[in-house]
């Protein structure tokens, strides 16, 4: 069980719910993956179109845990902004610390992220930043009391898995709260590997939705991470440099 | 009256006094939507008391796909 601030999940995927082909496919992709929380973007209405359907609003709510994020935000400031206009729904508590601070690699803005953290803990919402693979600004968000921690695997939408997996084992060894590997999942194997390295979790969008078939690539991630889980549940063996037969030295029929 | 509403200037009917007015122009009853007027969060409790007028900054926010 993932527990993050008070609340359980069975599941360990965390899955975005943006740039889906349509929203048949999405539901069903969300559906098969058996994912509870599902990410969010807070965003302006098209007053041209305010009708137009809405992907939130053809979810049964009772059945997930809302996870908006605070993409556009590039300072602490406007991160707190969109963390309390989603918190306003009513549908809400969690909030995904997103402050970016580069436009070409998406990589967050440590400063402003460690900032707005802690002013978003003082509001009393349940914290997850967003983080690059730093391991003592994992520490120091973990001090000031976040809930979870989400370092991101490699850029957002890369598709380029775990580039830097030593970082990854050293966020998640010293770690006494979640570590829910964000971003830059590219396929179910780098799923498997960062729940293999002890991740409480993996949070991915773009792996799913931009699959060639969502609805398929929704089921092999749910598998990839409980498989990884369970690997690491398991206990890997070592590595040796050499062989080791499997089969028995003795009573050789070739001798 | 001229309100300033998601960035853009827009004109609305003398009808719409307040925020709920405001939600049942543009046909918004009962969705998921967050209002911000004057920089100010609005309280779903208190649309009715909630007056626009001329010039006011209106945000309409609400949910999107997003990761």
């Amino acid at each position: 069980m993932l527990k993050i601030g008070d609340q359980l999940f069975q599941s360990r995927l965390l899955l975005g719910t943006g740039k889906y082909p349509s929203f048949e496919v999405q539901k069903e992709a969300v559906r098969v993956s058996e994912a509870e929380i599902l990410t969010f973007a807070v965003r302006r209405m098209n007053i041209f179109e305010p009708t137009q359907p809405n992907f939130l609003e053809q979810l049964d709510l009772s059945k997930y845990k809302l996870l908006p994020n605070t993409a556009g935000a590039k300072t602490a400031e406007e991160a707190v902004r969109i963390a309390k206009l989603a918190k306003a729904s009513g549908l809400c508590d969690m909030i995904k610390v997103e402050v970016i601070g580069c436009d070409k690699t998406l990589l967050p803005d440590p400063v402003e992220t460690l900032k707005a953290s802690e002013m978003l803990l003082e509001e009393g919402f349940i914290v997850l930043p967003y983080t690059s693979d730093d391991v003592v600004l994992a520490k120091r968000l973990e001090n000031l009391g976040v809930h979870a921690i989400m370092p991101g695997a490699s850029p957002i939408g890369s598709g380029k898995g775990i580039v830097n997996p030593l970082n990854l084992k050293f966020i998640i060894e010293q770690s006494s709260i979640p570590v829910i590997v964000d971003a830059g999942i590219g396929s179910p194997k780098d799923a498997a590997f960062a729940m293999e390295l002890g991740a409480d979790g993996v949070l991915l969008n773009t792996a799913v939705s931009g699959a060639k078939d969502p609805v398929k690539m929704a089921l092999a991630m749910k598998m990839a991470v409980e498989a990884g889980r369970l690997g690491f549940e398991a206990g890997r063996i070592g590595e040796k440099e050499y062989a080791a037969a499997s089969s028995p030295q003795e009573g050789m029929v070739t001798s | 009256m001229t309100i300033q509403l998601n960035g853009l200037q827009v004109e609305l009917p003398e009808s719409v006094r307040n925020v709920e007015d405001l939600l049942k122009h543009y046909q918004l009853e009962g969705r998921i939507v967050i209002i911000e007027l004057n920089h100010e969060i609005a309280d779903k409790s208190k649309y009715t008391e909630l007056s626009i007028a001329d010039g006011d900054k209106v945000e309409m926010i609400h949910f999107v796909g997003g990761g």
